[in-house]
């Protein structure tokens, strides 16, 4: 895959598998270092699953022989000098409070790191099919920050009316654009 | 800047068409698969184009676009299955966005599902 925001959607696609009701996304890409960071509170890992998680014949589902998502991602932050870091509670032994948080860094300079790509495609992709998640996803950049809240988008809009309906869709698109048009 | 005002706008417009809506249904489903292999075939821009389309054509009324997972035939992807009632189950496959705009106007809006770009033609 040659454009990193799609990394970033399978990887979030995860925390949504995982069954999570808040899924936070950063991305810190400021100065030639990118920092990307998914927490949720879905049903998280055993220590025995997240030991096998870099290992891309891994994976819970039994309809593909092989995981492709984090060991793809390690590869290439290991590729531009950095790292993947993921720690996990899993709901089967803290069912208070569970969940999983990654980590990844990259050089974005790097030779071998890969264009951004339609980010803000991969935003309304996830919220559009995933409309009862309440997804918060920041983005730092040299230029300054983009911002958006599912939640607090939810309170506006109130019951009934579903972030996946195509009005509100075109108002997330619209905001987005304008969004990053300012820290272009 | 997009503001909170336009989305509350948004809001007193689909309160009032909530109650219009109810009657029309969901005739028409279009499954756009999302897994990882579907992903990385190009199934991000295809769901778009849909959503997009949808919406623009008039038709989300009664057509609505929904992802899903792994639909198992890797090889195959992006697939985008159309599902309408008392009809058969029509598999597209390899879609791309421009794609996704033809099915919109040829099957979507004008009945006739395309059918050089369904598994049919594909496994021929
Ligand atoms: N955020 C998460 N929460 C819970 N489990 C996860 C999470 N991310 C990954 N996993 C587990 O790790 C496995 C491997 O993930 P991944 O490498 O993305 O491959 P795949 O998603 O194709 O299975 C998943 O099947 C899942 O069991
Ligand atoms: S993993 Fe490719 S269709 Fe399921
Ligand atoms: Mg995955």
């Amino acid at each position: 895959m040659e454009e990193f925001s799609l990394y970033v959607l399978d990887i979030v696609m995860n925390s949504v598998r995982a069954g999570a009701e808040n899924i936070d996304v950063s991305l810190d890409d400021r100065g030639g270092l990118l920092t990307f960071k998914v927490t949720d509170d879905g049903c998280g890992m055993t220590e025995e699953q997240l030991e096998r998680l870099s290992d891309p014949f891994f994976t819970t589902r039994k309809t593909r022989g092989v995981g492709l998502g984090v060991p793809f991602l390690k590869m290439l932050a290991e590729q531009t000098g950095g790292d993947v870091k993921v720690s996990s509670v899993a709901a089967s032994e803290s069912p208070e409070s569970h969940g999983t948080t990654l980590v990844a860094t990259f050089h974005s300079n790097h030779i071998d790191f890969i264009p951004m790509g339609d980010i803000k495609g991969t935003f309304v992709t996830l919220i559009q099919g995933n409309p009862d998640v309440n997804f918060t996803f920041v983005h730092e950049t040299d230029g300054g920050e983009v911002r958006l809240s599912c939640a607090e988008l939810k309170s506006v809009l109130g019951d009934g009316i579903p972030l996946s309906s195509p009005e509100v869709l075109a108002w997330i698109r619209g905001y987005l654009a304008e969004a990053y048009e300012e820290i272009k | 800047m997009k503001s909170i005002e336009e989305l509350m706008a948004i809001k007193e417009k689909m309160q009032n068409k909530v109650s219009l809506r109810n009657s029309a249904g969901d005739d028409v489903r279009v499954v756009v698969g999302m897994a990882t292999c579907g992903i990385a075939a190009g199934a991000r821009p295809v769901l778009n184009a849909f959503v997009e389309g949808v919406s623009e054509a008039g038709l989300s009324d009664r057509v609505m676009v929904t992802q899903t997972g792994c639909i198992g035939i890797c090889q195959y992807e992006p697939v985008v299955e159309i599902y309408e009632k008392d009809k058969e189950k029509v598999t597209y496959v390899k879609m791309n966005a421009e794609k996704a705009k033809e099915v919109i106007e040829r099957h979507l809006k004008g009945g006739e599902p395309i059918s050089e770009y369904t598994i049919g033609a594909a496994t021929k």
